[in-house]
Order: structure tokens, then C-alpha cells, then sequence
């Protein structure tokens, strides 16, 4: 090809970074507004529920084990299971199942 | 390093344990993928340490086979990458305001889904320590799955890595989850964020929309809905 591997990248990187590291370093201060202040409170989990569904019926050969994975990850979560177990326990359900799918 | 640092490394490391491990077997798919890009392993392990975002490397990747051009690329990494925009300012809501700029510049760095998530989720005021201490364990997996993937290819058998690839998402529940039992706005915020998720995702009318524009588009729509039909009036720093 004849562009430089390496600028791609550099590229890439500086792109991603400015993305990533200016809202950090130019709001120092408390946001005040309460609606942009309750936004960014949604945000999270809003952003990681949209990326875990149905995303994560794709992930995995069958999707039957991917909503297993779903199920048994929303449990224990639920039952206050720690961040280690729920991720453990979801490719356990799909291991386990993909054995019989 | 203070103890309380100290302390909140170790907690990190222990949150980091899951991320390494899922980080590994994603970065071992996009191993495969860099690999079919044509590059070495020199190469994808570098963009991996530089960049470490699933998605913008894998269009970086396949941008690069087909020779596009440099303003392409920064433009569809922009695109790809632009939910990480709105994580690093809530995530500037979470550090004290006294947070020095270096703290602010590594954070920044590793802005991603799931250490900004345990990033979050920490009670009150994030010391960064904490974050630190999630990275020293994902930034090696990732760079690590992303080297062997580039030079071992399809050698892991595919029902090991179908298991380790719902771990990313196992980890995201565990975020999600516990807040959800606790507060009746974010549980209804969640099954609404599924229900439209599941229906933009499958409808054949978004079809032509990449997934990081749909996240970013889905996020901004439903916690600006959810911040104006239920906005938190109480001061509190536990969670933004």
C-alpha cells in the first residue's frame, strides 16, 4: 500500500485520545445544571445496556447461549454477585450449553 | 504511594482480573482481523497499546487494507470512538475538582467501555489509583490477545473463545444490574434501553448505521429523555 502503516496509526491514535482526554481535562469544575448533571448520571448505564443487548445474542455461536449468558448474568448481578462471578459465570452457562447446542 | 492509594490499586487490580482475562480473547480476534489487514505483530500490538478500543481499531484495520486515504481514517475513528466523548465527561464529574492534570491525561488514555464502567461504579469520588489499578491488568491482556492473535490465528478452539467472549458483557451486567435494584428510574431505563436496542439493532430501516452510531444515538436520546422527565435534584457524587 502506499501509505506509511505508521502514520495510519499515529493517525488512529491522536484521534482516539483528543476524543477521550479533552472533556477530562477542560471540565474541572462541577457541572451545575441540574439536567446536565442528571444526564451524565444516565449515561453509564444507558451506554452499557444498549452495548450488552442484543450485541451480546452475536457473541456467541448460539444465541440461546448468549441469552442464557444474559439470564444467569442478570441474576446473580441482581443478587449482588461481585463483578468477577457474574463474568465467570456467563462463559461457564455458555460453555456449558454450546456442549449440547 | 499513600495507603489509601495503595488500597484502591489493589481494588482495582481485583476489578481488573475479569477485564484482562475478557480483554485477551477479544484482542485475540482482532489479532486474526489485524492479521488479514496485513499487518505484523509489531504493528497491531502497537495500535492495541495506543489505542485500546475494539471497534476503532477494527475499522482502522480494514480502513488501512483498502488504502484510504489519512483524513478518512481519523474521521470514521472519530465516528467510531465518539461514545467515548460523553464517557470522559461524566467520567470529569466523577474525580474531585482538585485532580491534578497528569491524573486527567492518563485516565484519558484509557477511556474505555469497561474500565470507565468499574471507573463509575466506585462509591463517591473516583481516586484514580483505583482506575490504575483496573488498567495494569486490561492493558496488558489486550496488547498480549492482540499480539497472539496476530500470530497464532484460529488456534484456540472456537467454543473456548464463544465462552470467553460473553465476559466483556458479564461485566457490563454487573454494572447495570445492582443500580437497577436499587433505583426504580434506572430499572425502567434499562428495559426501555433493551426493548428500543433489540428493535434498532434488528429493524432492517438501521441497517445501514454502524453499531457505534447507534450506541451514541441511543445514549443520547434516552438519558436526555431520562434526565427531563426524572432529573435528580438531591447533590450527590456517588454515581456522576
Amino acid at each position: 500500500m502506499q501509505h506509511n502503516v505508521y502514520i495510519y496509526i499515529a493517525v488512529m491514535a491522536l484521534v482516539t485520545y483528543l476524543i477521550r482526554t479533552l472533556p477530562l481535562t477542560l471540565v474541572r469544575r462541577e457541572i451545575k445544571n441540574v439536567y446536565v448533571r442528571s444526564f451524565l448520571y444516565y449515561v453509564p448505564y444507558v451506554t452499557l445496556t444498549v452495548m450488552t443487548f442484543p450485541a451480546i445474542l452475536d457473541a456467541t455461536r448460539s444465541p440461546w447461549a448468549g441469552l442464557a449468558a444474559l439470564g444467569v448474568g442478570m441474576i446473580l448481578a441482581w443478587k449482588g454477585a461481585s463483578l468477577l462471578k457474574v463474568a465467570v459465570a456467563c462463559c461457564a452457562a455458555v460453555y456449558l450449553l454450546e456442549l449440547f447446542l | 504511594m499513600k495507603s489509601e492509594n495503595k488500597t484502591w490499586f489493589a481494588r482495582g487490580l481485583r476489578a481488573g482480573v475479569p477485564i484482562g482475562l475478557g480483554y485477551f480473547a477479544v484482542a485475540f480476534t482482532l489479532g486474526i482481523a489485524a492479521r488479514s489487514a496485513g499487518l505484523t505483530a509489531f504493528q497491531a500490538t502497537l495500535s492495541s497499546l495506543l489505542l485500546n478500543a475494539s471497534a476503532g481499531e477494527f475499522v482502522g484495520f480494514t480502513l488501512m487494507s483498502a488504502g484510504a486515504g489519512y483524513l478518512e481514517v481519523a474521521i470514521m475513528e472519530a465516528v467510531a470512538n465518539a461514545r467515548y466523548l460523553l464517557m470522559s465527561f461524566s467520567l470529569s464529574q466523577k474525580l474531585r475538582p482538585e485532580t491534578g492534570l497528569i491524573h486527567r491525561l492518563i485516565l484519558g488514555w484509557y477511556v474505555t467501555d469497561e474500565v470507565f464502567g468499574v471507573s463509575i461504579s466506585a462509591p463517591g469520588y473516583l481516586n484514580p489509583w483505583y482506575t490504575y489499578g483496573a488498567i495494569a491488568l486490561a492493558c496488558p491482556g489486550w496488547a498480549a490477545g492482540t499480539c497472539l492473535g496476530v500470530i497464532l490465528g484460529n488456534i484456540f478452539p472456537a467454543s473456548v473463545v464463544s465462552a470467553l467472549s460473553v465476559g466483556l458483557y458479564g461485566m457490563f451486567i454487573a454494572i447495570f444490574v445492582p443500580p437497577a435494584r436499587e433505583s426504580r428510574t434506572i430499572r425502567g431505563l434499562v428495559l426501555v434501553s433493551m426493548g428500543l436496542s433489540f428493535f434498532v439493532n434488528r429493524a432492517s430501516m438501521f441497517a445501514g448505521m454502524s453499531s457505534g452510531i447507534r450506541t451514541i444515538l441511543l445514549t443520547v436520546i434516552l438519558s436526555a429523555a431520562a434526565a427531563i422527565l426524572f432529573p435528580i435534584r438531591e447533590a450527590k457524587n456517588d454515581a456522576a
